[in-house]
């Protein structure tokens, strides 16, 4: 749900509902990252609820399509992650029966 | 560290930070008295004043992140990861611990309990035994589901000490798997009517559960079987069902299928300067974790070197006293993550990352689905 105005759309406020620190702290890496964004924060407005706000003030561009592409950038980095853990884990694999081996000598 | 009068410094060559710049924002500095610089600069123009671009870049991120694993057993692991934000470690780390699903029991249905342990405690209990089941082959139970072979495990449990004989210890090997569903008859059925059908239970499977494919090779059960329920006395017995139902680790932390997952950063010992002989002998004495070796270097003289930096629990007691700060400096790399996950069993470690890698990748397509 976003709360902004009319006229402008390069401030807006996004509240997400079922959701905590772990996706809003790493939207705000990915945003703060983003050279369009002027400023960015979150706010869980009660603990009890499950509800996280994230602000997004860009220096022109529309708020919406830069938390959208925070979003692309940390999902890309997700995939890349998940990539390069499962060849170090098939890697690690491979290489675990000539360790055991040499280590049965 | 080397600190000059901002007018003194040399002039900044352009797309470099000064060393002493870069330090503070690639490693927190474990002084004595308190650890300095732990902050992380996020901002993409933190350093646009010297020319230094701070923004994420998705090609250099993925040229500099790297995994290495360095123990993987059936049950525990432990690999680093270097190159990414903690924002998002510390994602991965929550995930693990509470957005995973697990099976566990969650409904115990207790015919019979004659022991000294309280109803209450023994479900309390029997929820907490970690179940040896796949939960991405489960659909969860939603509140008004009726319990069916795609959503539940049963479990029966029935042991009797009998009189005369010594106490029984029970342990969760005798929790039985009910393929079948559950063999209680439902308490408001009218069993007159019934007595040629099939009486109604509290399930009601469609088929049995070890009739399908993902189940016909491996039986599903508590993973260890040696966990103590309870112990019974003679003449005492316990008779009841125990349903199994997906859930999540925010729920309640039985259904959290990590033991624990955590990460620390990687330690840096970085010797300032040489030190020989007796120093480097103190310096030795003085680390309760043996991070330090000798070297013999020519004519009889002896070097301190730092052999196992990974051991470092950064204690400090290597820069107590004396000058020994000067000597020595204690430091953690921000971007280098030993992260360590135990798991429950259910699932290996490596496929819980995985999946839980794939959470924050669903979280974020709801998100831009939800602004489109």
């Amino acid at each position: 749900m976003e709360h902004g105005s009319f006229s402008d759309h390069s401030k807006s406020t996004f509240s997400l509902s079922d959701e905590d620190h772990t996706l809003a702290n790493s939207i705000r890496f990915t945003l703060n990252q983003d050279p369009r964004v002027a400023f960015c924060g979150y706010s869980i407005p009660h603990p009890s609820d499950a509800r996280v706000n994230i602000r997004v003030q860009t220096t022109g561009d529309s708020a919406r399509e830069v938390l959208k592409d925070a979003c692309q950038d940390l999902m890309l980095m997700c995939q890349h992650v998940r990539s390069t853990f499962d060849k170090a884990v098939v890697d690690y694999k491979m290489s675990k029966p000539v360790k055991d081996m040499s280590i049965e000598k | 560290m080397h600190r000059s009068p901002a007018l003194d410094m040399p002039d900044v060559p352009k797309g470099q930070l000064p060393p002493h710049i870069e330090l503070q924002r690639t490693r927190v500095l474990c002084n004595f008295d308190a650890p300095t610089h732990t902050e992380n600069v996020q901002y993409s123009g933190a350093y646009s004043s010297m020319g230094v671009d701070n923004s994420l870049r998705m090609d250099q991120f993925c040229n500099n992140f790297r995994v290495e694993v360095i123990r993987l057993s059936e049950d525990d692991m432990e690999f680093d990861m270097i190159g990414i934000d903690p924002s998002i470690a510390n994602a991965f780390r929550r995930i693990l611990i509470a957005e995973l699903p697990t099976m566990a029991i969650e409904k115990v249905l207790i015919a019979n309990n004659t022991s000294i342990v309280q109803d209450e405690v023994l479900a309390h209990r029997l929820g907490l035994i970690p179940i040896n089941a796949d939960p991405r082959l489960f659909d969860d139970l939603s509140e008004n589901d009726t319990p069916n072979e795609k959503n539940t495990i049963v479990f029966n449990l029935h042991v009797r000490c009998e009189r005369g004989g010594p106490r029984l210890t029970v342990k969760s090997n005798e929790l039985k798997w009910l393929p079948h569903g559950s063999e209680f008859p439902l308490a408001t059925e009218n069993t007159t009517s019934s007595s040629t059908s099939k009486p109604k239970t509290y399930t009601s499977f469609s088929c049995s559960q070890d009739s399908l494919p993902e189940f016909s090779d491996k039986s599903i059960g508590p993973k260890h079987p040696d966990i103590i329920i309870a112990k019974l006395g003679p003449g005492q017995e316990i008779e009841l069902e125990a349903h199994a139902v997906k859930g999540m680790g925010k729920t309640h932390a039985k259904w959290s299928p990590v033991a624990t997952a955590w990460y620390r950063m990687l330690p840096e010992v970085v010797l300032l300067q040489e030190i020989e002989d007796e120093k480097a002998e103190e310096l030795v004495k003085k680390c309760p974790v043996n991070v330090f070796d000798i070297e013999d270097i020519a004519k009889g003289k002896k070097k301190a070197t730092v052999a196992r930096p990974r051991a470092c629990t950064l204690c400090r007691e290597c820069i107590r006293g004396d000058d020994w700060d000067k000597h020595v400096a204690i430091r953690r790399v921000k971007n280098h993550f030993i992260f360590t996950i135990e798991s429950t069993g259910a699932l290996p470690p490596e496929v819980l990352f995985n999946e839980a890698v794939k959470v924050l990748e669903d979280k974020c397509e709801r998100v831009i689905t939800e602004l489109s």
